[in-house]
């Protein structure tokens, strides 16, 4: 599972990178989530819904991320704007 | 004599050290800031090189078709979470309506069937940390940005947007020619993927 965070000027950025099925590496994923989180991030992971539909599911825990993943990305929250 | 002058002039240089030495400092540091913007600034290639990485990311997450449609037209079409996309069955809650998703501009709200605009909704996602002295997300980033939380989370981003009547940032003829556009596009495309060309025959130009 990797953890990608979108940066102004940058792209994405690659933050982490683990094994949810090693307990080390799900620990740091789930310390590097709540870190994002508490940053203010939004997290968001893109699936493959039903008909081979494709969709985000937003993420307000660790738990809520399928664990079959490949990747969930980091967004900074929404604002409204105009 | 001479030494009542050397007093007065330690005791001077000591006196215009604590006036001048803050402000030397001051502007020491400005100077720094100022080389260090500088060298960000000059990078051509940055913003350029992040709508890569940018479009990427999208092209990855998103259906093939509207991969395309962002690639041909530039914008992308969300269908509305409350609603069915057409041609998927039954609808039980309302006839379908979509977005129109356009990058660091609002997402517009509008009925397929007949082309009404319905709704503006004014929404951004400001990174306040502005690694690079900018707030602005690129342009592929801000689209998927606004695709993952309609798809993940309809309600939400509709809730933190600013809602607008049609008309107030995108000018309604510019968006009604869109619309046509994406019909068009669609079209073709449907006649390319039943001749077997490539779906690349799609393109419609925006004038």
């Amino acid at each position: 599972m990797r953890f990608l965070r979108m940066k102004p000027g940058h792209g994405e950025v690659l933050i982490a990178e683990g094994d949810v099925e090693m307990p080390q590496d799900e620990q740091r994923l789930i310390e590097e989530f709540r870190r994002q989180l508490e940053a203010g991030m939004w997290a968001a992971v893109p699936v493959t819904a039903g008909a081979g539909r494709r969709e985000a599911r937003m993420a307000r825990t660790f738990d809520d991320v399928p664990r079959d993943a490949e990747r969930v990305i980091f967004f900074p929250p929404a604002a409204g704007g105009c | 004599m001479l030494l009542a002058l050397a007093a007065t002039a330690i005791v001077v240089l000591a006196l215009l050290w604590d006036v001048l030495a803050p402000r030397t400092a001051e502007a020491l540091a400005r100077r720094r800031a100022r080389r260090a913007t500088a060298a960000l600034d000059y990078d051509p290639g940055r913003e350029r090189r992040a709508e890569a990485r940018a479009r990427m990311l999208l092209r990855s997450c998103v259906e093939e078709e509207d991969w395309a449609m962002y690639r041909d037209l530039g914008f992308l079409r969300v269908w509305g979470g409350r609603s069915r996309r057409p041609g998927t069955g039954p609808d039980e809650d309302g006839s379908p309506y979509a977005y129109l998703i356009y990058p660091h501009k609002p997402i517009l709200a509008y009925l397929p069937q007949t082309g009404r605009l319905l709704n503006e909704y004014c929404v951004a996602f400001p990174d306040e940390t502005r690694p690079y002295g900018s707030e602005r997300l690129p342009d592929s980033d801000d689209v998927l940005a606004k695709w993952m939380a309609l798809t993940g989370d309809e309600q939400r981003l509709i809730e933190t947007a600013n809602l607008h009547l049609p008309g107030r940032q995108l000018d309604p003829r510019t968006v009604e020619r869109d619309l046509w556009r994406l019909r068009r596009w669609e079209r073709a495309r449907a006649r390319s993927i039943a001749s077997g060309e490539p779906a690349t025959a799609g393109r419609v130009p925006a004038s």
